[in-house]
């Protein structure tokens, strides 16, 4: 199947001469939920702003739906939602109208049945009548939601959702989101939090410096997540691993001092414990013993990182 | 074309005019009030009539051009502006609309509003003075053609402009002295030649005049020349607005 969102070679250069973008190229399949992770100024808005019609891209192409987000852009913007980063809203709107006006622009014939669903869905119905200057932060949040979800859009851009919101509020949201992948919508969101793009996500892109720096399932990220290293430090160095150990996944470093052994967390056996009796067995001393975990921050920080 | 998004652009700002009915519509009417009572009042006294027309009656042509082009270049530019200034531009510019759509929901709510408070101000007028229009057609004509066009002229501002400073710097800097010195409180024939000559190199001079004379028939310049100087003006913004939207100035940076 055609990805929902095809992104190739995009280039943006600003005015300033400062290029947010320097040739992405990602794929988004219908129904999935992608999350983009990346430190501040990586590119992340400008991304989400070209697809959504904010920016002009300076080079390459965006397809949505099949259709060029510049020359048809009505084609993709109708299909497309964003919850933007910045609470942004009318103050002297109700919540009703301000969601309204927003199916209205999308070419929508007015719904309230389905105004009323998204409202209610977002525990929003009670304040429909509230003018938006009377809500709280994480209210505002919600009601950018629904003006995004009023003309039912297929991809939902979701800029850095829980910034500033409340423990409680970011388990509701996630509760919507899981709801809105129920119903096939495709779900992109930013976020600077590795817990959110392992709590949600299917796949987790990492950008930085303009670049897609990684793009994987998150099965195969949690994987990775999953194993661990057991370093084995020696009393004396050896130069070959004896032949009763090569039945283990053994790797020497530090010039014979270290053993290094790695191992699945999420396996019935370890595997340490008959390592450590066969180490014994082989004569060989040990001086200290540690473990690690490399976790999806660590892969974070490592990409960001040497690129920076 | 999509309708159902003008429409909404349309109703929401017009929403915004009930929501502020004090300041739109009473000010302007309290404003108008007090020119007929200083220049009416205190200048018709000793100005009895200009061309066979009464002081009060002469004015009121220009007094409701003040109003319609301050009026339509304020609620144009602030009708953009506003949400630039607030972040909501965010949906405009992400929503399956095209700009001519968005100009005729802004443009459209700003001169329906600038045309609301021109036709009170008439309403106004006629308790001070006796008016009579000679041609309605024709000053319907103007009166519309104003509208769109400093409406138009004011949504060019709420681009254009970087902060509130800069939005109103045009409404209350440069078409204050403009319609002043364009006629409204008198006829440029009352000028020294060299003054009426200068006069000539102001576009509103001509608006005033044109519309003065769908009133009473008396004209400063030919009406046809008044209508071609605001058709031109017109197109000149409409350029203006086809070379924003194809640069993306100042919106989609």
């Amino acid at each position: 199947m055609a990805p929902i969102v095809s992104v190739s070679n995009l280039v943006k250069t600003y005015a300033s001469g400062f290029q947010a973008l320097k040739g992405v190229s990602l794929d988004i399949e219908e129904g999935e939920i992608l999350a983009l992770l990346g430190p501040n100024g990586a590119g992340k808005t400008t991304l989400i702003s070209i697809i959504c019609g904010i920016v002009n891209p300076t080079g390459g192409t965006v397809l949505v739906g099949g259709h060029d987000v510049v020359k048809d852009f009505r084609a993709t913007r109708s299909i497309i939602g964003l919850v933007p980063q910045e609470l942004t809203t009318d103050q002297f709107e109700t919540v009703w109208n301000t969601v309204s006006f927003s199916r209205g622009l999308h070419g929508r014939k007015p719904d309230p049945a389905h105004i009323e669903k998204v409202l209610k869905d977002l525990s929003l119905y009670d304040k429909k009548d509230n003018m938006l200057r009377e809500l709280s932060g994480g209210m505002k949040r919600r009601v950018l939601i629904a003006k995004a979800l009023s003309h039912e859009p297929r991809v939902l851009f979701l800029d850095e959702p829980t910034a500033g919101v409340d423990v409680n509020l970011r388990k509701d949201m996630w509760q919507v989101v899981e709801k809105l992948r129920e119903t096939g919508v495709t779900i992109i969101l930013t976020t600077h939090y590795i817990e959110e793009a392992e709590e949600i996500a299917d796949r987790v892109g990492v950008i930085n410096g303009g670049k897609i720096l990684l793009i994987e399932d998150k099965k195969d990220l949690m994987k990775k997540l999953g194993r661990k290293e057991l370093r084995v430090d020696l009393q004396e160095p050896i130069s070959t691993i004896p032949e009763t150990l090569s039945g283990y996944e053994l790797t020497i470093e530090d010039d014979g001092h270290s053993l290094i052994y790695d191992y699945d967390t999420s396996g019935e056996r370890t595997g340490i414990t008959t390592l450590l009796t066969a180490l014994a067995e082989a004569g060989i001393r040990l001086k200290d013993i540690s473990t690690r975990q490399s976790s999806l921050e660590d892969i974070f920080v490592e990409l960001v990182g040497a690129r920076a | 074309m999509n309708f159902e998004a003008i429409k909404s652009i349309y109703f929401f700002e017009m929403a915004r005019t009930r929501r502020t009915l004090l300041q739109s519509v009473v000010s302007p009417v309290i404003s108008t009030s007090l020119y007929f009572i200083v220049f009416g009042a205190a200048v018709g006294s000793r100005i009895q009539e200009i061309d066979g027309v009464s002081y009060g009656a002469f004015i009121t042509p220009g007094l409701i051009m003040l109003t319609l082009l301050t009026q339509c270049i304020g609620n144009g530019s602030f009708g953009i502006y506003f949400p630039k200034f607030t972040g909501t531009i965010y949906e405009l510019l992400s929503s399956p609309v095209s700009m001519t759509e968005i100009v005729l929901g802004y443009v459209g709510a700003a001169a329906t509003k600038g045309m609301m408070i021109g036709i009170i101000i008439l309403g106004t007028a006629s308790l001070f003075v006796d008016l009579s229009i000679a041609h309605p057609l024709v000053m319907l004509l103007f009166f519309v053609l104003t509208a769109v066009t400093f409406s138009l002229f004011g949504f060019i501002i709420g681009i254009w402009a970087k902060d509130f400073e800069q939005l109103n710097l045009i409404p209350m800097l440069v078409i204050p002295p403009l319609v002043f010195l364009g006629g409204s409180f008198y006829s440029v024939n009352m000028l020294p030649p060299f003054w009426q000559a200068v006069s000539h190199f102001n576009p509103v001079l001509y608006l005033i005049s044109g519309f003065r004379w769908s009133f009473f028939e008396i004209a400063d310049v030919n009406p046809v020349i008044s209508l071609v100087i605001i058709v031109g003006f017109l197109a000149v913004l409409m350029g203006l607005l086809t070379w924003i939207f194809k640069t993306g100035y100042r919106l989609r940076n």
